[in-house]
């Protein structure tokens, strides 16, 4: 029995170390050297030129830029209605579980799938987003040219997927939270928005700090959305890249140009910004924490 | 709305009047505008998915027309076949299959066991390694990409299954939610109990642990064959030729090369959800326990 509980975790670290530690230190020192796809043994040593490189490329800024609206646009309504709809998932209804079930089909659909309906339905001549709008007596859209347009575009499947799922995780703990104290405030006068003001989103801070590491680590890694809403014309995320992200630049750099040396370092640039989006988190929680 | 709070008053003043216990404590009932909410926000959710049934059964011509079309049309068989036969769907479902249900089953297995080292068992160094299991869900594996993709190169793994299944086979959040479920689910007399009796660790492992820990393995394994199901950035890296792809390689395949007939694309892309959807109306109920309890234990 002293060695077994060792071999029970071993399995983890074993796979841990090969597929995850170890990939992600080698890619550290990938982002150093010149390699090519067309023959990865054959590094050789270049220093930082690549990262260099990377910041004199303005599709390197351009990637950066939109990973990062794309992801605000795409993080913040989902998580907000996520909220909303929680707060009335938490009501007793009539077919609750119905409604639990079918938040969270879209889940349960893949990227290409999702991407590419969103796609016919975000057409510029015949799309049914443009007729819809055209109903109300507006202008077609054109949803994959357009900067903004493409972007919202790209957002919309985004949040189309993951906010029924975000709903269940905050309906979760919306259930953890003890009764009594919506007994006090009712009795304090106070009430159903202002329940929820003051109690309900106070308790759920921790749950809505989890969500936004994990939003912000997904979005960080958009990849198949835009790859896919470019309707097969490859990686470079629209005609002026106008909705590239930093995941399809890696995999363009990587895997269409044939750069592993640089995809590695475009890789290891992700990873230092999601340290740096931790620490901010860290700081966020502390200074929560004292408030409090 | 369903619970009367009064008898019928036709038997006299013995009846008592029945009132659900504790109201007080008892979550407000939805009213009208919390229906209607719900039921635009269920509507915007399952749109899309039926919308693809639709789009499916009508041909790329029809597609191409405003207003577009909001009824099933007749092409729906044809489309199927085309997509089946063009994009290997046969094949490609059956290696996903194999794919996400290895995957599921690896991390079922290995989760169960060191979650229930983690949760019932002493040795050294046990917190400084759990806070490491806690550490990698922070790392994300997609950033790895160059050097797993040479290593598989070396390996000459490309094209083959287990350059998606290895690398998955583990997960962190699985370990997590095995130590949270095993250390209320599982007596630690229980382990005791059968230690006393001579039982060596394995089996304790399978006539104790496992029979325990079944309910949480039934929703970790549907939790992670939907999201080996999906997954889609190293798939389409380490699977690139045409030689065994997953469902998610094979839809991106469908739409290049020609004339892309979006009929067709769209079932593929139905073809592809569907076993998920049939998973969904048979477990629905039991996915959402399990990760509106992961969320909370997380």
């Amino acid at each position: 029995m002293r060695w077994s509980p060792y071999a029970f975790v071993a399995p983890f670290f074993l796979f841990f170390a090969a597929f995850g530690l170890f990939p992600l230190l080698y890619t550290g020192w990938a982002s150093l050297h010149r390699v090519e796809l067309t023959a990865p043994t054959d590094m050789e040593w270049v220093g930082p030129r690549n990262f260099a490189r990377l910041l004199e490329d303005e599709f390197f800024w351009n990637a950066l830029k939109n990973t990062f609206t794309i992801g605000i646009i795409s993080t913040v309504p989902q998580l907000l209605i996520a909220l909303g709809i929680a707060h009335l998932l938490n009501y007793k209804l009539r077919g609750s579980m119905f409604f639990r079930v079918a938040a969270l089909t879209p889940y349960a659909t893949s990227v290409a799938a999702a991407t590419l309906v969103f796609v016919l339905m975000f057409g510029r001549d015949y799309g049914m987003v443009n007729w819809a709008l055209g109903l109300a007596g507006i202008d077609p859209v054109d949803w994959q040219n357009g900067e903004w347009t493409s972007q919202i575009a790209v957002s919309t499947i985004v949040i189309w997927r993951w906010t029924g799922y975000n709903a269940l995780i905050y309906l979760a703990a919306m259930q953890a939270i003890p009764k009594d104290l919506y007994e006090s405030a009712a009795l304090d006068g106070a009430s159903r928005r202002q329940q929820f003001v003051h109690v309900t989103v106070p308790s759920l801070r921790p749950t809505i700090l989890f969500t936004c590491v994990v939003s912000t680590i997904g979005a960080t890694q958009l990849f198949g959305e835009p790859l896919l809403f470019n309707g097969g014309a490859g990686a470079t995320g629209g005609a002026d890249h106008q909705f590239q992200t930093l995941g399809l630049y890696l995999y363009e750099q990587g895997w269409v140009n044939l750069h592993l040396g640089r995809a590695s370092a475009i890789a290891w640039t992700m990873f230092l910004i999601l340290l740096l989006i931790g620490a901010v988190n860290w700081l966020l929680v502390r200074r929560l924490r004292k408030s409090t | 709305m369903l619970t009367t709070t009064h008898e019928p008053g036709t038997t006299g003043p013995a009846t008592p009047t029945r009132r659900p216990r504790a109201r007080a404590g008892r979550h407000l009932h939805g009213g009208r505008i919390t229906h209607a909410v719900l039921l635009v926000f269920t509507l915007g959710s399952l749109f899309p998915l039926v919308w693809t049934a639709v789009a499916a059964s009508r041909n790329s011509t029809r597609l191409a027309q405003t207003p577009p079309p909001f009824w099933f049309g007749g092409n729906l068989l044809k489309n199927l076949e085309i997509a089946w036969t063009d994009a290997n769907m046969g094949t490609a479902l059956l290696n996903t299959t194999v794919v996400a249900g290895s995957v599921a089953a690896g991390t079922v297995v290995f989760s169960t066991l060191a979650g229930f080292a983690f949760a019932k068992l002493r040795f050294r160094f046990k917190n400084v390694l759990m806070l490491l299991v806690i550490a990698t869900m922070m790392v994300p594996p997609q950033l790895g990409v160059v050097p797993l993709y040479m290593l598989i190169a070396e390996l000459s793994w490309t094209d083959r299954l287990q350059s998606v299944i290895l690398p998955t086979l583990v997960s962190a959040f699985g370990v997590f939610f095995m130590r949270q479920y095993l250390s209320e689910a599982l007596p630690t007399e229980l382990i005791e109990a059968a230690r006393v009796d001579g039982a060596s660790s394995w089996r304790v492992v399978w006539h104790v642990v496992f029979p325990a820990a079944r309910p949480a393995m039934a929703v970790l394994g549907m939790l992670t064959f939907v999201m080996a199901w999906n997954d889609f950035f190293w798939p389409i890296i380490a699977l690139t030729q045409n030689g065994s792809p997953t469902v998610q390689v094979a839809l991106t395949g469908l739409g290049r090369g020609y004339i892309p007939d979006q009929s067709v694309i769209m079932a593929g892309a139905l073809l592809g959800t569907l076993p998920l959807l049939l998973a969904f109306v048979l477990f629905g109920r039991q996915i959402v326990g399990g990760i509106m309890q992961g969320a909370v234990k997380g």
